[in-house]
């Protein structure tokens, strides 16, 4: 009751932030409604906030000359004997009790003839016809805004729907016998209650629910500086990529390019100087004590095949027109998945475990698939995986993966998903690469790794045509994996790459 | 009558108020505006015009009146813009500066006439009696409306520039035929004397670019009809100067049209209120549209999502300022004994009142429902609407979170 916050209102016409230009009072200052607290500018124009409480000012909650966005708390105000400080007011809560005090404001001057001058000039209509044409701004010259109208853009917002969707016959009233059907969600409930997955949503909705959230300044940033907002990870309340999110993922940006020139330090500095150090923490360090463990215990072999990938490009061409996959991304990755799914059921060794217990050595054949995805994150390399992936359909691996993707990348990957991987695929291709030695994740016996898909001359019966080619390559554990067992493997996995219809069998 | 052309000449306008603003309009004296005017900047009297009789018969407390509108409505606006500026209205249009050409206008109305405001006639609403207060739902954004025309016979805002206009000519024409109507059965039943109304169509110089006002104004003339155009010119269309949009004083073009049009002081309220009395005076005998161009000064900005700092200078607004239409009055009040220090300081603890309960009605508004928000789309029930207020209802049952119990708002 007693702290009262205000948030930074929109004093325009549909702003979503402004710079607190200065702070006109100070903790401890006693204000009355109405009182000045502070001079904000925004992209219209500089204005003057009042305050809408009376009280003493506990807090300012934002500085100077920083870009603050609508909504965001600004100053705390506590009712009259309040003391200000650490401490002083903490029972929270904007409570939005704002009695009026009647006679607390005073009423404007009626006026303050100061600094009299020229009366208008003449309208004398000769003059006035005579008068030059007016001049209008030169276009693309104009500084900015200077006023604004137009609707205000209530604030995108993804609420969760109920699971499964009510019927919405249940709500209407007799009157109304006619059947209201939700469009696109009609079907998303029949039968199946045990696999949850996501009811798909309709198709004009789904692409508003899978484009990046951003507010139209933000997008705006975005475009001039050529960045992608799908690659920048978001952090706002409601899942918005924010400015603040923006900024710094162009700093990162800008940190790496400047670097590049000033990376070289000259000879004749002191060597220790020319050397920088690292410590190695965090997933760096689990990275490398992954990588040193799998790599000297586990004896790797890794093979190599070339695969005409053009039907896989073609089918996912198909997939990304069809209706039922509108709005979920399709990428050839989603077909290696499968593929490798499917080839591991044929070849159940490579989905496996070598497990060293005082009573000798084990094997364990795993007889589910969690499909690990190497990912490359701002956190460092991480491998979540897609648990139960035999069970999924192609259009739920399909959305899977995406989720799995865009967890990663906004940093939001829990060890959880993280453990129990039985199977990794690593998608060297997606930086330009043809291919690599993978190697196996810990825990594993097993990795593919997908090089990147070009045109390239082929020869299709006796004729050398252009084609879609990949290569794919497989590092396997050789104390479980044989030679003939990790090549019949990569086959069946080329298999599908080359006729995805074999998945139909 | 008919089949005869409207004139120029204006028969009925006496010779010596004709003299008069024909001697304005033609003075090319400098620094004049060719306004009447009878209070000057100094609130000293002027008695030599015309008009100066409609003032001369006000009564000391329709004096005392006209200023405590004044002083209300700038107290009012000032609560509303900090109540915009603290996030409880959407949007405020401001007022300030533009008192004396609305509550002197206003004031010159009777209950019977009828009135089409723009979106700023704030101070024309305290005048016919229109809760102030009512006036923020618009803004906050809880109300396509906010007040019911029909008790006050003020219309409800019109955001749409000059869209009022042609609303008002077409008013003023359904009062002729009524009255026509009337007639014809008075000349029955032999009852008569109802009271003639008339209508005010408000806009500003901004507006009268739009061609709306030109449509109107042919038809008013046309057909005679009671309305008197009253446009403010408060010298600037947003950020667009008046004289960009003409190249003659605006209420020259009433000539054109065929009816009289003069400029008064809009920020002297007695000549506005004389100005207004004689134009309403005349539409209701049947002689037809009058243009009064209200010259005067918007103070502050065209909204609050405005700022005027961009494209106007302080020098301009402060010689504005020395023109203020309250503290003019004032001067006059005080200096014919008309009012003390003590009316004043009422005015005032009135204004701060009024300001506190406006605030208080503000943040008591509840959001109108969905049904209620899709009641007024047809007057009766319809079937189409009542299937499209069963769809959202499922739709927002959908939703997991609790929010979905409110429904529209704001």
């Amino acid at each position: 009751m007693s702290k009262q916050i205000f948030n930074l209102p929109d004093v325009g016409e549909g702003l979503t932030e402004a710079d607190i230009v200065s702070w006109k009072v100070k903790p401890g200052d006693t204000v009355a409604i109405n009182d000045i607290l502070c001079e904000i500018e925004t992209a219209k124009s500089l204005v003057e906030l009042p305050s809408p409480y009376e009280g003493t000012v506990l807090e300012l909650l934002a500085p100077e000359n920083e870009t603050i966005e609508v909504g965001s708390p600004i100053i705390a105000i506590g009712t009259a004997g309040e003391v200000p400080g650490p401490g002083g007011a903490n029972d929270g809560g904007a409570a939005t009790s704002a009695v009026p005090a009647p006679s607390a404001a005073p009423a404007p001057a009626a006026s303050a003839p100061t600094a009299p001058t020229a009366a208008p000039a003449s309208s004398a209509v000769a003059e006035a016809l005579n008068a030059p044409v007016p001049q209008m701004q030169e276009p693309g010259v104009e500084s900015g805004p200077l006023v604004g109208s137009g609707p205000k853009a209530d604030a995108v917002k993804r609420r969760p729907r109920k699971q499964p969707p009510t019927s919405p016959s249940s709500t209407v009233n007799s009157s109304s016998q006619q059947a209201v059907t939700l469009p696109g969600r009609v079907d998303s409930s029949a039968g199946s209650a045990e696999a949850t997955p996501a009811p798909e949503p309709d198709t004009a909705v789904a692409r508003l629910l899978t484009r990046v959230l951003a507010k139209p300044p933000v997008r705006r940033i975005a475009k001039e500086l050529g960045i992608n907002l799908a690659d920048v990870p978001a952090t706002g309340a409601r899942g918005e990529v924010t400015r603040a999110d923006l900024e710094s993922y162009q700093a990162q940006r800008e940190r790496e390019i400047a670097a590049a020139p000033t990376f070289w330090e000259p000879a004749k500095k002191p060597q220790d100087q020319r050397v920088e150090v690292v410590p190695v923490r965090g997933v760096r360090k689990a990275t490398a004590k992954a990588m040193v463990d799998s790599a000297f215990s586990a004896p790797h072999v890794s093979i190599f095949v070339d695969v005409d990938a053009s039907r896989t490009m073609e089918f996912v061409q198909r997939l990304k027109k069809s209706r039922d996959f509108e709005g979920i991304k399709v990428s050839p990755l989603l077909i290696l998945a499968k593929a490798v799914v499917w080839a591991a059921a044929r070849n159940p060794s490579v989905n496996s475990e070598w497990v060293g217990t005082p009573n000798g050595d084990e094997i364990h054949v795993k007889h589910f698939m969690n499909l690990g995805i190497a990912a490359a994150t701002p956190r460092g390399l991480l491998v979540p995986n897609i648990k139960n992936a035999q069970d999924l359909s192609l259009k739920e691996l399909a959305v899977a993966l995406n989720d799995l993707a865009t967890t990663a990348r906004a940093g939001k990957t829990k060890p959880g998903d993280m453990q129990g991987g039985t199977l990794t695929i690593t998608n060297i291709g997606a930086l330009g690469i043809d291919i690599g030695t993978p190697i196996i994740n810990p825990g594993e016996v097993a990795i593919v790794a997908f090089g990147t898909i070009k045109l390239k001359p082929w020869v299709v019966s006796g004729e050398v045509i252009p084609r879609w080619i990949t290569t794919l390559g497989g590092s396997f554990d050789h104390r479980v994996v044989d030679g003939d067992l990790s090549a019949r493997f990569m086959a069946d996995v080329a298999a599908i790459m080359e006729e995805p219809a074999l998945l139909l069998d | 009558m008919a089949g005869q052309l409207p004139t120029t000449e204006f028969d009925d306008i006496p010779d010596a108020l004709l003299d008069e603003l024909e001697s304005l309009a033609h003075d090319r004296g400098e620094g004049q505006l060719g306004m009447v005017q009878l209070l000057d900047e100094d609130g000293h009297f002027n008695s030599g015009s015309h008009f100066s009789e409609h003032a001369k018969r006000l009564t000391s407390d329709e004096l005392r009146g006209l200023y405590r509108d004044m002083a209300t409505i700038r107290r009012f606006d000032a609560e509303a813009t900090a109540l915009q500026r603290q996030g409880q209205l959407a949007l405020w249009v401001p007022v300030r500066g533009q008192e004396a050409a609305q509550i002197g206008s206003g004031r010159a109305t009777r209950p019977e006439d009828y009135l089409f405001p723009t979106y700023r006639e704030h101070g024309v609403a305290l005048t016919r009696g229109v809760e102030l207060g009512e006036l923020l739902r618009l803004f906050r954004g809880v109300s396509n409306g906010g007040w019911d025309p029909r008790e006050t016979n003020f219309h409800l805002y019109t955001l749409v520039l000059a869209a009022q206009v042609p609303h008002a000519v077409g008013y003023a024409m359904g009062i002729q035929r009524d009255a026509a109507r009337a007639a014809a059965a008075g000349r029955d039943s032999g009852a008569q004397a109802v009271p003639s109304p008339a209508v005010v169509a408000y806009f500003g110089d901004g507006a009268s670019s739009e061609g709306d006002i030109h449509e109107s104004m042919v038809f008013a003339a046309s057909f005679k009809s009671p309305v008197v155009f009253f446009c403010q010119n408060n010298q600037w269309a947003i950020s667009v100067p008046t004289e960009v949009q003409s190249r003659i004083p605006l209420h020259h073009r009433a000539k054109g049209y065929g009816f009289p049009g003069l400029r008064v002081d809009g920020n002297d309220v007695l000549a506005v209120h004389a100005v207004t009395e004689w134009a309403l005076a005349r539409a209701r005998s049947g002689k037809g549209p009058v243009l009064i161009e209200a010259y005067t000064y918007r103070q502050g900005a065209h909204t609050t999502a405005d700022d005027p700092t961009k494209y106007r200078l302080s020098e301009e607004e402060q010689a504005w300022l020395v023109k203020d239409p309250i503290a003019r009055f004032e001067k006059y009040l005080r200096a014919e004994g008309y009012a003390d220090d003590a009316f004043f300081a009422d005015v005032a603890a009135e204004g701060d009142a009024l300001a506190a309960k406006s605030r208080k009605d503000v943040l008591a508004f509840e959001a109108p429902s969905l049904a209620e928000a899709m009641s007024h789309v047809y007057a009766e029930r319809h079937p189409l609407v009542e299937e499209e207020i069963a769809w959202h209802l499922g739709y927002e049952s959908g939703f997991a979170d609790d929010e979905s119990a409110k429904e529209g708002g704001h």
